[in-house]
């Protein structure tokens, strides 16, 4: 109990180091390019453009709302991925710095997962452009959806925390988790429905594949206008949570190795 | 065990490094080697069984050849690394200056910089709002704060994170050979400031290769050689035996 108090306590003294490394992260984002934050919001809904126009006409999927239901899974998969990805290297690119000044490495993982949550944020003002021009009906439900992200947000760090620590003693990490969310891409029901597979494979991607609970919970605040169904919110908390003990645990258990191995 | 009066208290610290691995080609030798159980990294050992005990607001270089384990002791005592055996005690705020501006990006401004490293050493927006003017003026580059700081000069850098560093008055200062870069004027002023800074309290370890800096500045002095303290004591008596030797 006293060790986790003086964890907080340290972890309050570096929030200014967080915050500043957010900033950073998203002030360099799109430095010199022309157009700058717009991209955040123009580069989803280009994407999702190509991807509406290559499946309502070469692959065709019997969905209501395509665009909204595709922006919806698109912009929610690419946080995973984007953060995940970034919390992958966020210990070995900050290597020059751990060597010679001492800060709790987690801050750098943490604050890589936070920029991605802000990028996400701009991303959905893409999805309200979307939801505008597709007509949705605003419902009071809709509140619900910072609960969503958060649940994302908890999974993803805890993900990012493990993979971060992992991938300093395993490099090999770096290059097969690019193949791991692509399957994974796939595994999730971001372009086609749910439906379309057959039972027992639906039950257990829900049950295993979080991302596609999280998208599920969203799609049915927004597109139905009602309340998920709480088995789905209670599980997606949970395995966020185990996925928060098993980073959190794993990072700092092997944390004061790592200086050797970067 | 502990002693209230050292602010900085190293028991028995062994440093261990993993030199390199072993060349491995095969998956053949890999399970030969797994099994007879000599997959392990050579082992090298920075620091042996060191014992360092310093007080409040005593000023002490650290001398030694290249490789000797000074960089690595600092380090230890900057809690970067941690002893493979033995343990390390710290109070009070520090400064770590094993690098100057080792937080700093190079695409962001200076501006920007003066910020994140103000972070990095624990400090708020606000209190380095506050400090701003001082740190731009003590590092005399007023008209390059918007440039990033990829094409600053090693020297203008190092200006800037020696600014920002000792801005805050810490308990402990630990200068690794930084000050090297900067130019005769800098280092002078740099020098007044941390005879400022011991004058309040301030304790500081300095490794230097110029004996003549470390007579000037430090009290004591620690000479290791090969992980190993060779000779501790008055600065004087330390850097004549170990420029004698």
């Amino acid at each position: 109990m006293e060790m986790m108090k003086k964890r907080w306590q340290v972890f309050y003294d570096y929030r200014h180091l967080v915050k500043q490394l957010v900033i950073k992260d998203i002030k360099l984002k799109y430095r010199r390019s022309f157009l700058g934050y717009l991209w955040s919001i123009l580069n989803p809904l280009l994407l999702m453009l190509v991807l509406v126009i290559v499946f309502s006409h070469m692959f065709r999927f019997n969905i209501e709302n395509y665009p909204a239901y595709l922006i919806i899974g698109q912009t929610l998969f690419n946080f995973m991925t984007e953060s995940t990805n970034q919390a992958l290297v966020s210990i070995s690119a900050n290597s020059s710095l751990l060597k010679k000044v001492y800060v709790p490495k987690y801050i750098f993982t943490l604050s890589k997962v936070t920029s991605s949550l802000i990028n996400l944020l701009f991303a959905m003002g893409a999805m309200l452009i979307v939801f505008i021009a597709t007509r949705i009906q605003i419902s009071v439900y809709m509140l619900f959806i910072p609960v969503i992200i958060i649940e994302i947000y908890i999974f993803c760090l805890g993900f990012g925390l493990f993979l971060a620590q992992a991938a300093v003693f395993f490099r090999d990490l770096q290059y097969i988790y690019g193949v791991v969310t692509t399957a994974w891409m796939y595994l999730t029901p971001i372009f086609y429905p749910l439906q379309q597979l057959p039972e027992v494979v639906q039950k257990v991607i829900m049950i295993c594949n979080p991302m596609c609970n999280y998208i599920t919970q969203f799609r049915t605040v927004v597109l139905e206008g009602q309340l998920p169904n709480i088995g789905s919110v209670v599980w997606g908390i949970g395995i966020g949570g185990i996925f928060m003990i098993i980073g959190t645990w794993s990072f700092l258990r092997n944390q004061d190795k790592f200086i050797l191995y970067i | 065990m502990e002693n209230p009066n050292y602010i900085i208290d190293v028991v028995d610290a062994t440093v261990r490094f993993n030199k390199a691995t072993e060349r491995v080609d095969s998956m053949k030798e890999y399970v030969i080697k797994l099994l007879k159980k000599e997959l392990m990294y050579q082992e090298f050992l920075a620091l042996k069984n060191i014992n360092f005990k310093v007080k409040q607001g005593e000023s002490w270089g650290l001398v030694g050849t290249n490789g000797s384990g000074k960089s690595t002791l600092l380090k230890l005592i900057c809690g970067i690394l941690k002893p493979y055996k033995g343990s390390v005690t710290v109070k009070g705020s520090m400064a770590p200056l094993i690098e100057l501006g080792a937080g700093f990006d190079g695409e962001l401004t200076a501006r920007e910089n003066i910020f994140l490293n103000g972070a990095l050493l624990g400090h708020s927006e606000k209190y380095m709002k506050e400090h701003f003017e001082e740190i731009v003026e003590f590092a005399e580059l007023q008209e390059f704060m918007d440039m990033p700081i990829k094409n600053y000069s090693s020297g203008m850098s190092a200006r800037l994170g020696f600014a920002v560093a000792t801005m805050a008055r810490p308990d402990i200062l630990i200068c690794d050979e930084v000050l090297s870069v900067g130019d005769y004027k800098f280092q002078e002023k740099c020098e007044k400031r941390m005879q400022e800074m011991l004058q309040k309290g301030t304790t500081l370890l300095y490794v230097s290769h110029s004996k003549e800096a470390v007579e000037k500045i430090c009290e004591k002095a620690l000479w290791l050689d090969k992980g190993e303290i060779k000779m501790c004591g008055d600065a004087k008596e330390v850097c004549a035996k170990y420029m004698g030797q």
